[in-house]
């Protein structure tokens, strides 16, 4: 049995180790809070963005456009949105091992937006062909506008057939969901049920409209993804570490029960000692 | 129909900037500037760099949009733009300096200078000091 001193070392360990992931859980929390309001706070750009481009492709159909035309899916390139650091739980490894899966199923590059992946997929010898590290915590919706602009980019140059974007869905603190939606092409969504069939004057043509519209709505969507991703990572660590400290709890409960067993077990002894050595003077 | 207005939002992907009832609203369109009264028929329409007018009781705001575009239907009049500040909340000092600094560069031309975006963002701080009535 562990010595009541070691036993005394360990418990003081364990309890400094809890005093952090305490910590840590209460800044993810608070950050979590923050994270949700910019999700939401993006909603109604998002919202009015996507039906005025349903509206816009389903007034003028058969338009043409750049980044509407499907190709021969030879290059494809997937945009993974990972966490900057660790000690989040499986938030990290889930969304990595989804895109693993798909790049075994379908090769190809990588444009990883977040430390975690990069530093995952760099040491596997995968080439990344771009990488966005350090966004920080109050992402702005200028580095959406830069990936965004980029991926663009390679699709007009024909460099890339394909673009996945890999980002984690915020559900709630304790359910985030990996999922990866096609960027590139766009597929114009569709109009809801209650999209009134208005006529609507178009300034400057539909056509014209939807090469500016078109960016703007995979931004949109970028900026939603790492909004998401942000926000299911707090989540996930606010969790990770709230489980962490209720285990370093109960290791405390049972060292202490040790402890006190070790200690009564020496106090028996002595007794015992004490009692014999009387005994035997008699 | 006199009572009749125009409800007006300005949305940007970071928040809602402005939700309020409007008598007019004059805004920088791609092909010039475009004013919107109520019953105006359904319009969308990009917009350019510059200075949105919201006319509510002879009072008038004045908002700087760096680009986006407007739907007009049924008096709601929904622009979604990549930044709008109203022009209480300009920097003016920053935009001053922006102008400067834009200005400066595209006088002296030099090969490794970015021509068309000196010029987008001289247009986007002129259209901030505008707003804040600063020209």
């Amino acid at each position: 049995m562990a010595s009541a001193r070691d036993l005394r070392r360990r418990i003081k360990s364990v309890k400094s180790t809890q005093q952090i992931t305490k910590a840590m859980k209460m800044v993810a929390a608070a950050k979590l809070r923050k994270a949700q309001e910019r999700v939401t706070a993006a909603r109604p750009f998002a919202a009015k963005v996507k039906e005025v481009l349903a509206r816009l492709t389903a007034s003028s159909s058969g338009v043409e456009h750049p980044l509407l035309a499907t190709r021969q899916p030879d290059r494809v390139l997937y945009v993974l949105v990972t966490a900057d650091r660790g000690l989040c739980g499986g938030y990290n490894a889930n969304i990595m091992r989804m895109c693993a899966g798909m790049m075994q199923q379908k090769p190809g590059s990588l444009v990883a937006v977040g430390r975690k992946g990069r530093d995952f997929f760099r040491r596997r010898g995968f080439t990344i062909e771009s990488e966005f590290v350090g966004l920080g915590e109050d992402i702005p919706f200028g580095s959406a506008k830069e990936i965004g602009e980029l991926l663009v980019g390679y699709y007009e140059k024909e460099q890339f057939d394909e673009v996945y974007l890999l980002f984690t869905e915020f559900r709630s603190a304790i359910n985030q969901i990996p999922t990866a939606i096609k960027l590139l092409p766009v597929e114009p969504p569709t109009e809801d049920e209650n999209g009134s069939q208005v006529d609507y004057i178009y300034e400057p043509e539909p056509e014209a409209l939807l090469s500016r519209l078109l960016p703007t709505y995979i931004e949109t969507t970028i900026y939603r993804a790492l909004l998401e991703s942000k926000a299911s990572e707090q989540g996930a660590r606010m969790t990770a570490m709230g489980s962490a400290t209720d285990n370093a709890t109960e290791m405390i409960d049972k060292l202490t029960l040790s402890l006190n067993r070790a200690r009564q077990a020496a106090i028996t002894k002595e007794i015992s000692e004490i009692v014999g050595g009387a005994n035997a003077l008699d | 129909m006199a009572d009749k207005n125009l409800t007006v939002e300005i949305v940007t992907p970071e928040r809602m900037v402005f939700s309020e009832p409007a008598e007019m609203v004059v805004v920088p369109g791609v092909e010039g500037y475009l004013g919107i009264l109520p019953l105006h028929a359904p319009i969308v329409s990009g917009l350019e760099i510059g200075v949105l007018k919201v006319v509510n009781g002879g009072k008038e705001a004045k908002i700087a949009i760096s680009g986006g575009f407007m739907e007009v239907s049924n008096d709601r009049v929904v622009v979604i733009a990549d930044t709008a500040e109203q022009g209480n909340e300009i920097d003016v000092l920053r935009a001053k300096s922006a102008q400067e600094r834009a200005e400066q560069r595209l006088n002296n031309r030099t090969a490794d200078i970015d021509a068309a975006r000196a010029e987008t963002s001289l247009r986007r701080a002129v259209a901030r000091l505008r707003a804040a009535g600063q020209d």
